[in-house]
């Protein structure tokens, strides 16, 4: 039965959601088509900030790196996280007990729960090239040729940030894949047991194959995650050293507020935007395709 | 999506199995998780032993040494350094009005697209799910330059409004697929009493959904809690700042020495920690219900 007359409960919403995201939108979109300070006139200028943008090394650069980090944020703690939900739910919640599997997650869910600007301080502390805790664990172990500007230099910085990143988001993966197994019928497993399949048979055909819908969701979120990155590149590297670590989002915030090329920082934002809301839609295809098959 | 709100909590504490043979295996792969967790969790371990240590201890002991003493003068000086309290206050504040008026909107939008079923309810939808995926960086431009015009720029009430619509657009759409499965004898029950909609959504349909509006309600804290770029730009004054803002801002600052650095860190981990212990049954189920974000 439909039921008729809701619609003055969405009045309020859409007001609020037209002020504050499709008004902005649209002067971003418009903007990216102007030059424009931010405070004088704006002036039409066609396609021109998009042709500077793609002959930019910045903005390539800064694309390179995001592929770096959806590998740190996305596709490694994705697969070790389906790892070890797997040997947390199905190895050592029954040979040990659930305590010890909750106990587990939860260690690895903590990094998740801390600011991103609180993330910085204790990276930046502990990679710190003179204090720094892990220079003094690698002198004290007799490795103190690999100490290191950790942050501080162009061949390092990057692949710095991407182990703080897989240090970040391992947590949530297994967090999500542990609630996923839930649902699967313990019967499975005991019939697998059954039949002889080792573990590593029984993580394969049966874990990985129930918890797709899980993993689809889990490797967009962090997928976008990663496209997204601003906070955590602020807080560590400001995007350096030598834009060793710039991002998208970083580099459109520098236009803004930095450099005052509002209609250049515009034109970034806008395909960023463009990229994330089309990587989206092939994710629910994708995952609808996967769906429909099951 | 996935969308699964009223899931019961992830691991039911039954006992384990009679299934324990003396096998060494177990124990050899106990105890490499235990060593994985200990490098995920060091980093916090390295920063409290020193947020409690003195400049003195540190210098003579390196990193590593555990303090002799605890030296509480760090988190002290920090505090008062930077008004934490008020910061915190500025935090708790901005966070809880937001998740209260964003779990408010959510119902309003999902009691019109899910129980309603208005007309174009889809193109709704496909809006509320854009508008949750879009970067902060497409917005910030403008809502910068029109909160200037209007006299809210650096106040905790633009943050406030911005931060209550974006997350309502993901609790809409998360709650018009919890309100899609409504059970359709309560509201025609409702309709027989003659209750108004209002009337229905307040008396029947929210008291019906209240775990997952707790679950929302967590989320929009904590997330508004954690936000860091808007609150960057917007927040410019000293006494407006919120705590990731005031801690990221500080970062670097020549008058830190090492100890009190950590002492900072410490001071930020805090309260998200105590937010985890509080909020943990309500999160682990939340996590599997939060599947866009």
């Amino acid at each position: 039965m439909r039921r008729k007359g809701y619609w003055p409960f969405l009045i309020p919403g859409v007001l609020a959601s037209v002020l504050v995201i499709v008004v902005p939108l649209v002067m971003t979109v418009y903007t990216s088509f102007t030059k424009w300070n931010g405070v004088g006139e704006q002036r039409w200028i066609g396609f021109d900030n998009y042709t500077r943008l793609f002959e930019d090394s910045l903005f390539w650069g800064s694309f390179t790196n995001i592929l770096l980090l959806i590998l740190a944020m996305a596709v490694v703690p994705t697969l070790l996280g389906l790892f070890l939900a797997a040997v947390l739910f199905d190895y050592v919640a029954k040979k040990f007990s659930n305590r010890w599997a909750s106990l587990l997650r939860s260690g690895f869910y903590l990094p998740q729960i801390i600011p991103v600007a609180v993330t910085g301080i204790v990276w930046g502390w502990i990679l710190h090239p003179e204090y720094g805790a892990l220079n003094q664990i690698l002198e004290s172990i007799g490795l103190g040729s690999l100490a290191h500007n950790w942050l501080g230099e162009p061949g390092s910085a990057l692949y710095s940030v991407m182990g703080i990143m897989i240090w970040v988001q391992l947590g949530y993966p297994i967090v999500m894949f542990m609630a996923g197994l839930q649902r699967v019928d313990p019967e499975l497993y005991e019939a697998a047991d059954l039949d002889g399949a080792t573990w590593w048979q029984r993580f394969r055909k049966i874990t990985v194959y129930l918890i797709r819908p899980e993993f689809y969701v889990v490797l967009v979120t962090t997928t976008i995650a990663a496209l997204k990155i601003f906070g955590p590149i602020f807080v560590l590297t400001g995007g350096g050293p030598s834009n060793a670590t710039l991002v998208p989002s970083y580099f459109a915030y520098k236009n803004f507020f930095e450099k005052a090329q509002v209609g250049y920082g515009s034109a970034i934002s806008t395909v960023l935007t463009v990229l994330i809301i089309a990587l989206s839609i092939v994710f629910l295809r994708l995952q609808n395709r996967a769906e429909r098959k099951a | 999506m996935t969308l699964t709100a009223n899931r019961p909590s992830a691991t039911k504490d039954a006992p384990a199995k009679a299934v324990k043979r003396t096998n060494p295996v177990r124990f050899v792969i106990l105890a490499a998780l235990l060593a994985l967790l200990l490098i995920v969790i060091a980093p916090l371990l390295i920063i409290t032993i020193n947020a409690v240590k003195s400049p003195a201890d540190y210098a003579s002991g390196g990193p590593l040494s555990l303090p002799p003493h605890l030296y509480w003068d760090g988190i002290v000086d920090f505090w008062n350094r930077v008004s934490f309290g008020e910061k915190l206050w500025n935090s708790f504040i901005t966070s809880f009005t937001v998740a209260v008026l964003g779990v408010l909107l959510s119902v309003l939008n999902a009691y019109a697209l899910g129980i309603g079923k208005v007309k174009g309810r889809l193109w709704f939808l496909v809006f509320f799910l854009v508008a949750n995926l879009l970067p902060q960086e497409v917005l910030v431009y403008p809502l910068y330059f029109l909160s200037k015009e209007v006299g809210l720029y650096d106040s905790l009430i633009s943050i406030v409004i911005i931060f209550t619509v974006i997350q309502a657009a993901f609790g809409t759409y998360l709650l018009t697929s919890v309100y899609q499965e409504f059970p359709t004898e309560l509201l025609d029950a409702a309709d027989v009493d003659g209750a108004g909609k209002l009337r229905t959504l307040w008396n029947v349909v929210v008291p019906v959904s209240r775990p997952t509006l707790g679950v929302l309600f967590t989320f929009f804290f904590i997330w508004t809690w954690n936000e860091f770029f808007l609150p960057l730009v917007f927040l410019v004054s000293n006494e407006n700042q919120t705590v990731p803002v005031a801690l990221g801002v500080l970062q670097g600052d020549r008058l830190m020495d090492v100890t009190m650095t950590s002492s900072s860190g410490l001071i930020g981990i805090l309260p998200a920690l105590l937010f985890f212990l509080i909020f943990q049954r309500t999160l682990t189920r939340g996590i599997t219900a939060g599947a866009i974000k």
